[in-house]
């Protein structure tokens, strides 16, 4: 194993973490501002996605496909906070997860019904294609570089939304004390809305960045799903940060385990069975760090301590 | 009056026309259970369409079919199966797509005494030491087209290739089924997580690896997200596969990182038969697209169903069986027979994937293996 092997491998999975956390981040949001279990937040992710790959057909543009993503799952989340949403905020999570696990079956049906089974083409576009070569000779495809930077990008710029505008001081009063920013003169129906699309946004913009090198399918977003959401129960619920360090954890830890631990096993077991199990512990070892950050911390590692 | 009473007697002559038809063929009651929801439904749809397209054209009134969506979850195929034995009272299954579900649903429903005619999966367990006689499968056993791909392998003289397959049934037995035939090195061996989206870990480890030529399962999505991945590396060593991973269905959401992929096939759309020639074509009129290896195996099974049918009442399982058995169907891919395993003993081609205008699609360019049957006879006892 070389050296420029590993590195590599550490830039696929901070790629992995830094889309992650495009995912996590809306849901944390929304968790922690209005404490919602939103189950459907994959569901935009496939919003975005399709979104995406049928403006591309159409205009051939890859940066008016990302903006079509924005746009229609922002508009799909919106129009879902005020249908169905907004009703299910006074109720326990079980309610909540039972209603946003029907979203998730009208949106998979809804998109086969339009787009049909089949998977729709996205792809990169020509001038990001191919692959660059970093310092030290390692060849990396230049969309991954791109999508590392854009990542690290929306990180900062929802880092300052949250710490410097009105609209972060509103969102985090929401999160501490929802009744007195109410008090205050603040619409928190309409607060609500708009969080909401912004992290459905931010979803549909991962699952279109992301499908352009994976799949565009219906079902593309619930494995993504689930790993936001043990993202944020490592970063902690609402905190921004808090799903930033856990998404390149949960990134880091998944990309590096399933390399390196078949490898470890190979050291003393035949290769057939040592790839068997080392990727068997490999798919196990995201939950085994969750429950490590539960047992030390069990409000996650950014979370309240209150 | 008189025009009713030829309205009549053109009635009845029609209806005995109609009477005279079906003395040659015994009703049957199907169930079939398939994926149409979800990641895998287009290969669902595809066995569904084919198996229904047959039965058509077979004449309606003989077959029954029930058919019900497993969404790729054993549990829920079991469930189905369970229903659709004991409150549908079908007398034959078929429509599973995946391995692991057939594992689930195979041995239970042919224990009940019901047949069960297998249009895709063919895990190496029921061929081997858990068939049954009541159990056919009409596609292939799962090894064969991988065995095909370790022979092509051989005769294009690679030396060192890396192999990686999704960890579950079909992915174990196609890395198994490659190395039966290959006799070079392996530079690596690798299993990935099933429905895995992202291949740059894998991708890394092609690159840092001396090989030759890569051989990977990955149907479905998986496949998509592979190909696409692999022409943005940068990396050019020759692709093999079977042809799941460079279907019809998938290969328009894979574009041009395909093209030129050598992958293995029993069946492909060209092969020059009159069988074959009319699937494809009444295929594309009835659904307006071009029919996939899928299709292809949904229809050759209603084909063996209907061959049966005509021969035998399904109620008398063992004159059924044995109408089964002999397999006398004109198949879309030509020569076609059962091994004493009931598994087929079929031609296995090399495909290349090419563009037909502005149609992806795969061409013919050779044989790899002749009458090729599967390594699991001599441990079947029946």
């Amino acid at each position: 194993m070389s050296l420029m092997l590993l590195i590599e491998q550490v830039l696929n999975g901070l790629q992995l973490g830094v889309m992650l956390f495009l995912m996590a981040s809306g849901l944390t949001l929304v968790f922690g501002v209005m404490g919602l279990i939103n189950l459907a937040h994959g569901s935009l992710y496939m919003v975005g996605a399709f979104a995406a790959a049928w403006v591309a057909a159409a205009t051939g543009s890859f940066l008016l496909a990302l903006a079509a993503a924005l746009a229609a799952a922002a508009a799909a989340g919106a129009i879902v906070e005020v249908v169905v949403i907004r009703r299910l905020y006074a109720r326990d999570h079980l309610d909540q997860v039972l209603a946003t696990f029907a979203l998730i079956l009208v949106f998979s049906e809804g998109t086969r019904w339009i787009f049909g089974s089949f998977p729709l083409y996205l792809n990169v576009p020509d001038y990001l294609a191919g692959p660059v070569t970093l310092p030290g000779g390692i060849e990396y495809p230049l969309y991954r570089l791109s999508l590392i930077g854009v990542g690290g990008l929306i990180a900062c710029a929802l880092y300052l939304l949250i710490a410097r505008t009105r609209l972060g001081v509103q969102i985090r009063a929401g999160e501490a004390d929802r009744e007195m920013i109410a008090a205050l003169g603040v619409d928190i129906s309409k607060l609500y809305t708009v969080v909401f699309a912004l992290g459905a946004a931010l979803a549909g913009l991962a699952g279109a960045l992301v499908g352009t090198i994976q799949s565009v399918q219906v079902g593309m977003g619930e494995p993504v799903l689930i790993l936001a959401f043990v993202v944020i129960v490592i970063g902690g619920i609402g905190s921004i940060k808090g799903a930033f360090v856990g998404a390149l954890l949960v990134g880091l830890t998944d990309t590096l385990g399933a390399f390196l631990l078949p490898q470890l096993f190979g050291a003393f077991m035949d290769v057939s069975s040592a790839a068997a199990v080392g990727s068997a512990l490999a798919s196990m070892l995201i939950y085994l760090l969750m429950a490590a950050v539960l047992f030390l911390r069990p409000r996650g590692l950014f979370g309240d301590t209150a | 009056m008189k025009s009713t009473l030829t309205a009549a007697a053109l009635a009845a002559a029609l209806a005995m026309g109609a009477t005279q038809a079906s003395a040659e063929m015994s009703d049957i009651k199907v169930g079939m259970i398939t994926t149409l929801s979800g990641g895998g439904a287009s290969l669902g749809i595809d066995i569904r369409d084919g198996f229904m397209l047959a039965v058509k054209q077979a004449g309606a009134g003989h077959v029954d079919v029930v058919i019900e969506d497993d969404q790729r979850k054993p549990e829920i195929a079991v469930q189905l199966a369970d229903k659709m034995v004991q409150s549908d009272k079908v007398d034959l299954l078929t429509g599973i797509i995946w391995s692991n579900l057939a594992m689930a649903v195979v041995p239970s429903v042919t224990a009940q005494g019901k047949f069960y005619l297998s249009p895709n999966a063919g895990p190496s367990a029921l061929a081997g030491k858990g068939c049954n006689k009541n159990y056919f499968n009409v596609a292939w056993q799962n090894d064969n087209m991988h065995e095909a791909a370790g022979a092509y392998a051989n005769e294009q003289g690679y030396k060192n290739v890396f192999i990686f397959a999704p960890n579950y049934p079909a992915g174990q037995d196609a890395l198994t089924g490659f190395k039966r035939f290959y006799e070079g090195e392996l530079a690596a061996e690798i299993y990935t997580t099933l429905g895995q989206q992202d291949y740059a870990s894998e991708i890394a480890q092609i690159r840092a690896s001396d090989a030759d030529g890569v051989f990977f399962l990955l149907p479905g999505g998986m496949g998509i997200s592979f190909l696409k991945q692999y022409a943005d590396s940068g990396l050019d060593l020759p692709l093999m596969g079977a042809a799941f991973s460079f279907d019809q269905g998938i290969l328009q959401a894979v574009g041009d990182a395909a093209m030129g992929v050598r992958n293995t096939s029993q069946w492909n759309k060209d092969i020059d038969n009159p069988a074959n020639k009319k699937f494809v074509e009444t295929f594309q009129a009835e659904y307006d697209r071009l029919p996939s290896l899928f299709a292809s195996q949904g229809y050759d099974t209603a084909m063996l169903m209907i061959s049966a049918m005509k021969k035998a009442d399904v109620k008398d399982a063992d004159a059924f069986r044995a109408a089964l058995e002999e397999a006398d169907f004109e198949s879309t891919r030509g020569k076609f027979s059962f091994d004493t395993n009931h598994h087929p003993i079929q031609d296995i081609y090399v495909r290349e994937v090419i563009k037909e205008g502005d149609v992806y699609t795969n061409k013919l360019i050779g044989t790899v293996l002749t009458d090729h049957s599967n390594a699991y006879v001599d441990e079947c006892k029946m």
